[in-house]
């Protein structure tokens, strides 16, 4: 497989007050890599994220998204570069059915957003149902998104995120919220949707049976720096991180399962 | 309703005192020690009734229009009760105490028989609830005082006046000055000191939280109303030695105190305290210097003219510097499905064949109608296409405008000025609805920069600074008089065929918004609403979508307004005040936010019923205000709203 750097991350830090958030964090994604980042509560993982998606500015250091800097852009003018997200706690358009969640993505990546007089729910009809399909929903297209049980929200994130048609995807907390086999079928979901389509994604997550399970490599970040990088095995057997995760024993719940 | 600036104290009216002084050309020293005086002391009162509001809205979220009844029953009890107790020392200040007790009292009593009925009702029903209030306490004032203005009786002991630097003062003033601190101290340790301001405080911040810690929110809510409402009276009883006692009262104090509230932060009452300070202050100033004209630029300026503006401006520059006024903090986001909107479906072909036969109803009325139907029926489409305007902003973009009327009167005023100037009825009227637009083109880019409660007071803020604009240029917009002689073209001369020409501009009005919601415009809008986060994630420029329908509605507003100025022949300021807003407003709400047709069923219940009491009674307010309460409780959905839920439960049966 010849890879192709989609994210390329330098020296990336924040800080709040004296707090160091994020500090010196780079790394770099191909396409099709699912990367998870990983680490305790407080390590830094959603400022990452935020930093990534414009949501708040960096202090210092690069981002870089297919050759192009993200410094200093809005989440919409990334979303336009072809980035998709999801978020931890799921935002979808509560007075639209699922299929119009959908369409409104697509609209604005059609460029039709501001027509007057057209009828929205009419618009690109077959290539909604089609990226429900991927993600396994079609079949509830007609129905208000404020109905849907939160694991198919999480779906229909899913969806209105590859509207766009993205290279990058950016996932925090997938499967947060989820039942246990839910999640494995997300992720699953997911991993297939990256390689078939040579989508770059980049998660977060806290339960490491998905990590161990998913991802191709694993980044451990706390307290804002990196302690560790690697496939999963090798994070897993790494002493600091052991040292980081001692107490909760959940990095290694996978092992003993 | 009268707008006229009423903050003239009586202690002003002597002989002698600052107010005729400063006919001088400049400010002395002297008269400008006077007037900060005399502006400290209005604080006083301004602070105890916003410190009252903004308690209720930072427990309650309920943005009570009543607060400034009553303020308005408290100058009235007080000044009977003085009368009756005798104007000694413990007959006037008992006489005052009582009189905030009784209005705290009444406040218990509003919240705990009809606004407990309506708290999970939807977001903004406790509004229209609180609107009727304000009907039926001015009728009630108007039946038991009548309406002349009564003035109550000095205070005993300080109805002298001291000497300030050369000029008169009255003592009672200075008392006041004292007493806006104080009720600040005293509200400081009740919140800070008692287990009842540490639950205050907790619910201010996070009303679920505290709910989910077992505070019993019943007790607290019904508590925090009497105490809201006692500030209010007391702010209104200690009035009584000041000025008069007039029915206008109510809604005058309450611009100024949701401007003080705004101004200082929601649910802040140092900053209630901060604002209502700098707003007493700087509205003396104006007064006192306002004979004196300022020469710039070549234009002669008056600063008088901006007493009926000049908190509304602060307003303005607060609220875009800081959004959340000056010691607020911003709104927690309520959790939980109760703000979920319900789903927007395309019409089903029976409603669009209802409609459609609706409007073919509407074409041959005409035919069976006498003259005076058809000028009802003009306005019933006039405010349809208003209302549905407002409601375009507020429901599907999710934007409460208090203000709609500034561009329903900017339209109005633009098709009257046009046709002065010899632009002929017709170009006239479809040059008037861009006037309007523009309008709100201007007003939105500030606007849709806020949200919640302060971007509702904000288009208040804008509606008053244009209302103010057009009542005081003489000149050009005719002032307090307004305009007349603005009569439709030969050939719409008749009542019918100006009919006919409102029928087809108001409801393709209609018709045109309706569809824009259902266009992909129209659903950018609800995105924006429905989930700012989700929208910037699917690259929507949320702000840019609620500035252009800002727009939108403003130009379809500033169409009905032009209509309207053709259909009256005459229009005044009161096209574009805040009634006219409140009105807009209540038509929304009564025919339900949640529903497109809402608007419409509202316009034509509210233009009607005010049409057909106002000629029945001279007490039409409480009446109509009364009719409003049975709605609002008995269908909590609005009127379309509850026909909806009716047909889908027979649907559903089926």
């Amino acid at each position: 497989m010849t890879e192709t750097i989609v994210l390329r991350v330098s020296n990336l830090s924040k800080s709040y007050g004296g707090v160091q958030a994020v500090n010196a964090v780079s790394f770099s994604l191909a396409s099709g890599e699912l990367l998870a980042l990983i680490g305790p509560n407080g390590a830094g993982k959603t400022t990452c994220f935020n930093l990534l998606n414009g949501q708040i500015a960096a202090d210092s250091g690069s981002t870089e998204f297919e050759g192009r800097s993200l410094i200093g852009l809005k989440p919409r003018q990334i979303w336009r570069l072809g980035v998709g997200r999801t978020f931890q706690i799921t935002a979808t358009f509560a007075s639209m059915t699922v299929r119009e969640n959908v369409q409104t993505a697509l609209l604005n990546f059609h460029g039709r957003l501001n027509s007057l007089v057209s009828l929205a729910e009419r618009l690109y009809v077959d290539e909604a149902i089609e990226l429900l399909a991927r993600v396994g929903i079609a079949e509830q297209a007609a129905r208000p998104c404020a109905v849907l049980a939160y694991g198919d929200l999480k779906r229909v994130e899913l969806a209105i995120a590859l509207a766009n048609r993205p290279r990058l995807l950016l996932m925090d907390e997938p499967t947060a919220g989820m039942a246990p086999r839910e999640r494995a079928a997300l992720m699953r979901l997911t991993a297939e949707l990256a390689r078939a389509s040579a989508i770059a994604v980049l998660f977060t997550e806290h339960d490491m049976d998905v990590v161990f399970a998913h991802a191709d490599r694993v980044i451990v970040l706390n307290r804002g720096c990196i302690i560790a990088e690697g496939k999963p095995a090798e994070v897993r057997a790494n002493r600091e991180v052991q040292q980081v995760y001692l107490g909760s024993g959940s990095l290694f719940g996978a092992e003993h399962a | 309703m009268q707008y006229a600036p009423s903050r003239l104290g009586r202690g002003n009216a002597l002989p002698g005192t600052p107010q005729q002084k400063s006919i001088e050309p400049h400010l002395s020293l002297s008269a400008f020690l006077v007037q900060l005086l005399n502006g400290l002391a209005s604080a006083s009162s301004l602070f105890l009734v916003a410190a009252g509001l903004s308690i209720i809205f930072g427990v309650t979220r309920i943005v009570n229009f009543a607060h400034g009844s009553l303020y308005m029953l408290g100058t009235y009890i007080a000044y009977s009760l003085v009368k009756v107790f005798g104007g000694g020392m413990l007959g006037f200040w008992g006489g005052v105490l009582c009189a905030g007790i009784a209005v705290g009292l009444f406040g218990a009593l509003v919240e705990r028989l009809l606004l407990r009925r309506l708290y999970h009702a939807p977001e903004l029903l406790q509004l229209l609830a609180t609107f009727a209030l304000v009907l039926i306490i001015r009728d009630f004032a108007l039946w038991t005082w009548g309406a002349e203005d009564l003035l109550g009786p000095r205070a005993p002991g300080l109805g002298g006046a001291i000497d300030i630097a050369g000029r008169q003062f009255p003592e009672y003033d200075l008392l006041l000055i004292a007493l806006g601190p104080l009720v600040l101290g005293l509200l400081w340790l009740l919140l800070t000191r008692t287990r009842w301001g540490t639950l205050v405080r907790a619910a201010t911040e996070d009303r679920e939280m505290a709910g989910a810690l077992g505070v019993n929110q019943a007790w607290l809510f019904t508590s925090v109303f009497a105490l809201g409402s006692f500030l209010a009276g007391l702010g209104g009883a200690i009035q009584i030695p000041r000025e008069p006692a007039v029915l206008t009262m109510d809604l005058t104090i309450l611009s100024d105190v949701f401007v003080v509230v705004v101004v200082g932060g929601m649910g802040s009452i140092p900053g209630a305290f901060l604002a209502a300070v700098i707003i007493g202050v700087l509205k003396a100033m104006c007064i006192g210097i306002g004979i004196g004209n300022v020469s710039a630029l070549g234009i002669d300026f008056s600063f008088s003219k901006l007493t009926l503006v000049v908190e509304f401006i602060v307003m303005a520059v607060v609220l875009v510097i800081r959004p959340w006024g000056l010691l607020g903090r911003q709104q927690s986001i309520p959790r939980g499905a109760a703000s979920v909107e319900p789903p927007l479906y395309l019409p089903p072909p029976a409603l669009l064949k209802g409609l459609a036969a609706a409007l073919l109803m509407l074409a041959l009325l005409p035919l069976f109608s006498d003259r005076y139907t058809l000028v009802l029926l003009t306005d019933i489409l006039v405010f349809a296409l208003f209302a549905v305007s407002l409601h375009f902003i507020m429901g599907p973009a999710g934007m409460h405008s208090f203000g709609h009327a500034a561009y329903f009167g900017l339209g109005a005023y633009a098709a009257a000025l046009l046709f002065k100037h010899a632009v002929p009825m017709e170009a006239a009227l479809l040059l008037a609805p861009l006037v309007g637009g523009l309008g709100a083109l201007v007003f939105g880019w500030f606007c849709v920069r806020l949200s919640g409660v302060y971007l509702a007071m904000l288009t208040l803020a804008f509606a008053q600074i244009a209302w103010s604009v057009v009542y005081q240029w003489d000149a050009f917009t005719g002032g307090s008089n307004g305009l007349v002689g603005i009569w439709p073209a030969n050939w719409l001369a008749s009542k019918t065929a100006f009919y006919y020409l409102a029928l087809a501009l108001c409801a393709g009005g209609v018709i045109l918004l309706w569809r824009i919601v259902f266009s992909p415009f129209g659903y950018a809008l609800r995105a924006g609403r429905d989930s700012p986060l989700r929208a910037d994630a699917i690259g929507i420029d949320v702000r840019r979508q609620q500035w252009l329908g800002f727009a939108l509605a403003g130009v379809l507003a500033g169409l009905a307004g032009a209509v309207h100025a053709f259909s009256k022949g005459s229009i005044s300021p009161d096209t574009l005040s805040i009634p006219r807003s409140v009105d807009g407003l209540v038509m929304v709400l009564m025919g339900g936010i949640q529903t497109l047709t809402g608007a419409v069923a509202g316009a034509a219940l509210f233009t009607w019923l005010q049409d057909s009491i106002a000629r029945q009674t001279e007490f039409w307010r409480a009446l109509l205000g009364g009719i409003i309460l049975f709605l609002v409780l008995a269908f909590p959905q609005g009127i379309a709203g509850f026909i909806r839920e009716r047909w889908d439960a027979r649907k559903d049966a089926e």
